[in-house]
């Protein structure tokens, strides 16, 4: 909302220490807070007063004149083309180099030759210092103007403009009556309390209205003045409308949008002429369509509200005013409208029809509901002032909602909520500053009867805002929080204890986290078994139109986009969400991640990332959230956005999939216009089932063996297609007692071992517990060993 | 004259010294074991007169044999010393051959990277935690009445517009679902789930529809809650001080609060903080302008009265902030949008090292 200190001043008398930043200052601390202050005499600073001493004809060009200027920095010569240069005029001068608001460049900071003849400055038209719209000539300033005096003076327009912010809470302060009320309640200034005079009628009113759904729009009121002379206003209503961004167009227009700022009342005017017969306010037809007076054409339904005539759709209610009837310099008989409409409908019209006005803005917030009369009382002073003509009675169909309902207000309520002591007296004196009527209630309370522009006030909590705002919040006591008695609760949660840990397990492994969008395109979430994922209705792109089901598409476009920068080495990791479904219990928690499998070239031998670090990854992120890594099985995962030969996944059985991990599948790759081999991994952070809760922290006791362990290899020959994962978990099998670790130092597969066949050697560690182990016992434990595996793998040693 | 006679402490000394010069002139281990068995092996000179002591008077023996002893160990201890010798600068020789180039580069261990958002939360979560504030959740994707209704955004009001909510296509009770547009959802979850007293912040991600330099559609907010019989907005003001001193790490930072509107607090405040704009930098705490960093507010009656809470007997406060534009200030970064546009180059200039878990203790930053 932009208003000018002028027109502020027009409802308030400022205190005489009341500067510009001590007003922005309480205007912000008020809660009106300030987003531009806009001062025209300085963006003019450059620009002085001077006077054309002498304007002769340029020797060599028929439409420009060379100018004697009398200016602040003595007689200057300016070539001039303006048609209204004249000897004796007296005008505003810019200097060389000084920047011209309205063409927005500046001039040359050495005279310029203009058809041979050097011209020492500029002589500047309105348009140009953007303080009118006239650009057919050069400013002809009338009255006593010295040379040297300020442009922005001579022009008026050394108003400083503010700009605020307007919550939605507070439509009164969309006039700039509001605003002065609330400033001098907050001790700024006297409030100028003007109330309305009426304007006596001559006879009813002639047209009728009539309302179809007062729901819609509960109060119509009009009025016809007859016998006006249109035209454009006087200085001082344009200087005040162009001020705030508004392009004057007559006197009954301009009304109009000068009370909607100065009252936050927006109004219409008809044409008296050229509407046919009585008014309708009703819902329009589908398929009716109306030229607005921006100039567009409307298509209508049966969810628009509309006023008509005889001869159809006239206005769009609430919104904006028809060409056809539309207010020209031509009007004799004007009807003023002032109506009450409902916000909803009309802040659901703005949006359907993609139509913001003033008046949308101000009805989608709530107007005031007795501003119909006085509004329509303001509109008809000021338009027989300034056009004359003979007003009707006032007319108003449907019923003035009355004023909001009285609050119950316990003082104590102040200190309950804010800390604030405070008194009766001075509650009283806040409220009533901002237009509450305060009486005495029962026991000490108050009863506090709401004005009719604060739809926002119903409750006593309403009320210790408003006391709180006006003291200002700085003087709220400060306190700080009681910390809690008792042992404290960890702060993190079992979820977000588990993020950190996978995050930070994953960054030590060398992975960099991203975060990407919780969204993805719904072709890719398909790919990656998202066929039927959560659909956005309105996406911010069709890129982005689904929720994800796995945190890797971001992380292959990124890893691909690294590299078209020529970083190909990307290793990304995000800990974040995914979407199953639209339940919350369908939002799951991922550790998602991408290598590029990429030669590292090193001078000690280059290697390559592999499916073994990835799996290595998925294991250390569940390692982290205390997962039992120890008991997982390792299978092969029927995913198709997996290698099928080169991927697995790490499982507490079939249906407790804690992990996949694995090349991705080249045919993925080709889709996503990414470069591959790229190995990726997701953990699934919230499958892994959570430790039993234990009464204390007490670990088991250490068993500290003196008994020196027998390292033994054995090599077993296997199909091809035995998972070595088998083999080792019979050789670990074998005899729990003993067997404390088996490793796998070497997979060999050649002629030597026959097709079909591949040699699997294991280093077994046996640990005795109670006596050394002599030859019987190992040889016992060995056959035990070979047994078990092949019993499970029926491998062999090798010869 | 037996052997016997000739033994003399003289040719004693001889002896010793021809046996020292051998040992001291053997060049390697081999040579000295030579020289070890020619003096003190069986047949070795030393040997052969010890083997002489039985054919001796006793007289000759007691003043011969003594001597002979000493001499037989000094020259094995000798020979022992030069053996040590000898080893050491073998092995100095060994090693000298076996030099590396130590200035070449160690194998190739990518630094991983902590990305600021994560590490702003975490130091959210430290600061607050130290309050007595405990974590909680809530899905992204909200019904209506969570993220707006029982917020106290009647159907149609214009707040809910300043939201640009994105709208599944789902549906929940009639309405479409939405993605949360705020963390405040989280404040109606955990009061409709849990008795007061309540004391929670819950970082998380929210989505606005909405996308330029200063918005993303996705982007990250903390929210806190206290709910109790007495908390007022002295307490509010009191907190989010410690707060944001606590988070910038700077004695001193001046901040104020100023009235607002949210739907859901009543009073409704925002905090600004004092900063100065040194060359590109954001300079927090000091300066002659105000920056808004957070909304805030006592919680609305009709907010708690929704939740299930009696508004007459339980009052507190709630606040919300950006934690993308906290880290941004901290942390000096101009740009919101490469936050969700992994760059690894970006990461590791940006990002923190993973061991560096946020704790008042150890230190936030």
């Amino acid at each position: 909302m932009k208003f000018t200190l002028s027109w502020l001043r027009e409802h308030i008398d400022l205190n005489p220490d009341v500067d510009l930043p001590r007003l922005i200052d309480g205007m912000t601390m008020a809660g009106l807070e300030v987003e531009e202050v806009e001062n025209p005499a300085e963006k003019l600073g450059a620009f002085t007063v001077a006077k054309v001493i002498k304007a002769e004809a340029h020797p060599d060009a028929d439409k420009l004149k060379v100018c004697s200027v009398e200016t602040v920095d003595g007689v200057k010569q300016i070539v001039c083309g303006a048609p209204n240069a004249r000897t004796g005029l007296v005008g505003i001068y810019a200097p060389l180099g000084t920047h011209i608001p309205g063409l927005d460049f500046a001039l040359d900071t050495k005279p310029r030759k203009i058809r041979g003849v050097e011209s020492h400055g500029m002589l500047c038209s309105a348009k140009e210092l953007e303080a009118g719209e006239d650009h057919d000539g050069i400013v002809d300033l009338e009255g006593d103007w010295k040379v040297g005096d300020p442009a922005a003076k001579a022009l008026g327009a050394d108003d400083v403009v503010i700009d605020f912010e307007v919550t939605p809470n507070r439509p009164d302060w969309l006039g700039v009556v509001g605003i002065a009320r609330d400033l001098a309640a907050a001790g700024l200034g006297v409030f100028k309390d003007s109330a309305v005079a009426p304007v006596k009628g001559e006879g009813p009113c002639p047209v009728k209205v009539s309302i179809e759904d007062e729901a819609f729009c509960p109060a119509f009121g009009l009025r016809l003045i007859r016998g006006v002379k249109n035209g454009p206003s006087p200085e001082w209503l344009q200087r005040r409308l162009r001020a705030v961004g508004l392009r004057p167009i007559n006197v009954l227009v301009d009304v109009t949008n000068f009370l909607t700022y100065d009252r936050a009342r927006p109004l219409h005017v008809f044409d008296a002429g050229k509407v046919t017969g009585d008014l309708t306010v009703r819902w329009a037809k589908k398929g009716e369509t109306i030229l607005a007076l921006d100039g567009k054409t409307y298509e209508l339904d049966d969810s628009v509200g509309v006023i008509a005539d005889a001869n159809g759709v006239e206005s769009l209610a609430g919104v904006m005013g028809g060409e056809e009837s539309g207010c020209t310099d031509a009007t004799t008989d004007v009807l003023v409208e002032a109506a009450l409409w409902d916000p909803l409908t009309i802040a659901r019209t703005g949006r359907k029809l993609g139509l913001v006005s003033d008046a949308q803005y101000r009805f989608s917030r709530g107007v005031d509901p007795a501003s119909v009369e006085e509004g329509l009382e303001l509109a008809t002073r000021l338009i027989v002032d300034m056009c004359g003509g003979t007003p009707s009675e006032s007319l108003v169909a449907g019923t003035i909602p009355g004023a909001p309902a009285d609050i119950d207000f316990d003082l104590a309520e102040v200190k309950r909520l804010t800390g604030l002591e405070t008194s009766a007296a001075r509650v009283s004196e806040i409220l009533t500053a901002l237009g509450f009527g305060v009486k005495k209630g029962k026991s000490g309370r108050l009863t506090v009867a709401v004005p009719t522009w604060r739809p926002d006030a119903t409750l006593p909590a309403d009320l210790v805002e408003e006391v709180a705002r006006i003291e200002d919040y700085d003087a709220l006591p400060e306190a700080g929080l009681a910390k809690p008695v008792g042992r404290r609760p960890t702060a993190v949660n079992p979820a977000r204890r588990r993020a950190t840990l996978a995050r930070r397990a994953l960054a030590t492994r060398g992975l960099q986290e991203a975060i990407t969008w919780s969204f993805v395109r719904a072709d890719q979430a398909a790919l990656f078994g998202g066929e039927n994922a959560p659909r956005l209705a309105n996406p911010i792109s069709s890129e982005l139109d689904v929720m994800r089901p796995t945190a890797l598409v971001h992380l292959l476009l990124a890893a691909q986009k690294n590299a078209d920068k020529g970083w190909p080495d990307a290793a990304l990791f995000e800990v974040g969400p995914i979407y199953l479904g639209v339940e919350p219990d369908d939002q799951k928690m991922v550790a998602a991640g991408v290598r590029r499998s990429r030669p590292q070239r090193h001078w000690a031998g280059a290697r390559t990332a592999d499916v073994f670090d990835v799996k290595a990854d998925a294991l250390a992120a569940l390692d982290a959230v205390g997962a039992p890594t120890a008991n997982l099985q390792v299978a092969p995962t029927d995913n198709g956005w997996w290698h099928p030969g080169r991927s697995g996944r790490l499982q507490l059985g079939p249906k407790l999939v804690l992990a996949e991990f694995g090349d991705i599948h080249p045919r993925v790759l080709k889709a996503f216009d990414v470069d591959g081999p790229i190995l990726a991994f997701e953990v699934r952070l919230d499958a892994a089932p959570e430790p039993r809760a234990k009464a204390t922290k007490s670990k088991p006791a250490f068993e500290a063996l003196e008994l020196m362990p027998v390292r033994r290899d054995f090599a077993f020959v296997v199909d091809a297609d035995t998972a070595a994962g088998d083999l080792v978990k019979a050789a670990a099998g074998a005899d729990k007692q003993l067997v404390a670790d088996v490793a796998v130092f070497d997979v060999f597969e050649g002629a030597s071992i026959g097709a079909g066949r591949k040699s699997i050697a294991i280093e077994v560690t046996l640990q005795p517990r109670t006596e050394t182990l002599d030859d019987k016992a190992l040889d016992a434990v060995s056959s035990k060993i070979v047994a078990a595996v092949a019993k499970a793998t029926g491998g062999s040693l090798r010869a | 004259m037996s052997d016997a006679a000739v033994i003399d402490r003289a040719s004693l000394d001889a002896l010793d010294k021809k046996a020292r010069a051998a040992i001291g002139a053997s060049a390697d281990e081999k040579a000295l074991d030579e020289v070890r068995v020619a003096f003190l092996g069986k047949k070795g000179e030393v040997s052969l007169l010890m083997r002489g002591l039985g054919g001796m008077s006793p007289e000759q023996r007691q003043e011969i044999g003594p001597v002979l002893n000493g001499l037989r160990d000094n020259l094995a201890a000798a020979v022992e010393a030069k053996k040590s010798a000898l080893e050491d600068a073998a092995l100095d020789a060994r090693l000298a051959q076996e030099r590396v180039d130590v200035t070449l580069p160690v194998r190739s261990e990518p630094k991983g990277a902590i990305h600021p958002v994560s590490q702003v939360m975490d130091e959210l979560v430290a600061i607050f935690a130290d309050m007595g504030f405990v974590q909680a959740e809530g899905p992204d994707i909200e019904s209506d009445w969570n993220n707006f209704t029982a917020l106290n955004f009647p159907e149609g009001h214009p707040a809910r517009e300043i939201h640009d909510t994105f709208f599944l296509e789902a549906e929940k009770d009639g309405h479409p679902m939405v993605l949360r547009t705020h963390t405040s959802p989280v404040q109606v979850r955990t009061m409709v789930s849990q008795k007061p007293p309540i004391r929670i912040i819950a970082p998380g991600r929210t989505y606005r529809c909405d996308w330029d330099a200063t918005h993303t559609p996705m982007f990250h907010q903390v929210e806190g809650l206290v709910i109790d019989k007495t908390t007022h907005m002295g307490h509010l003001k009191g907190c989010l001080k410690e707060f944001v001193a606590a988070f910038f790490e700077i004695d001193g930072v001046e901040a104020r609060f100023r009235p607002h509107f949210f739907p859901f607090t009543e009073p409704s405040a925002e905090m600004d903080v004092r900063y100065e704009r040194v060359g590109d930098e954001v300079r927090i705490g000091q300066g002659d302008k105000w920056m808004e960093i957070l909304g805030s507010g006592m919680v609305h009656p009709n907010v708690l009265r929704n939740c299930g809470i009696d508004p007459d007997e339980y009052q507190g406060f709630a606040f919300g902030m950006g934690v993308d534009r906290l880290a941004m200030l901290k942390y000096g970064m101009h740009d919101l949008r490469p936050f969700f546009e992994p760059d690894t180059r970006w990461l590791a200039h940006y990002g923190f090292t993973p061991t560096l878990l946020p704790s008042l203790a150890v230190g936030l930053s």
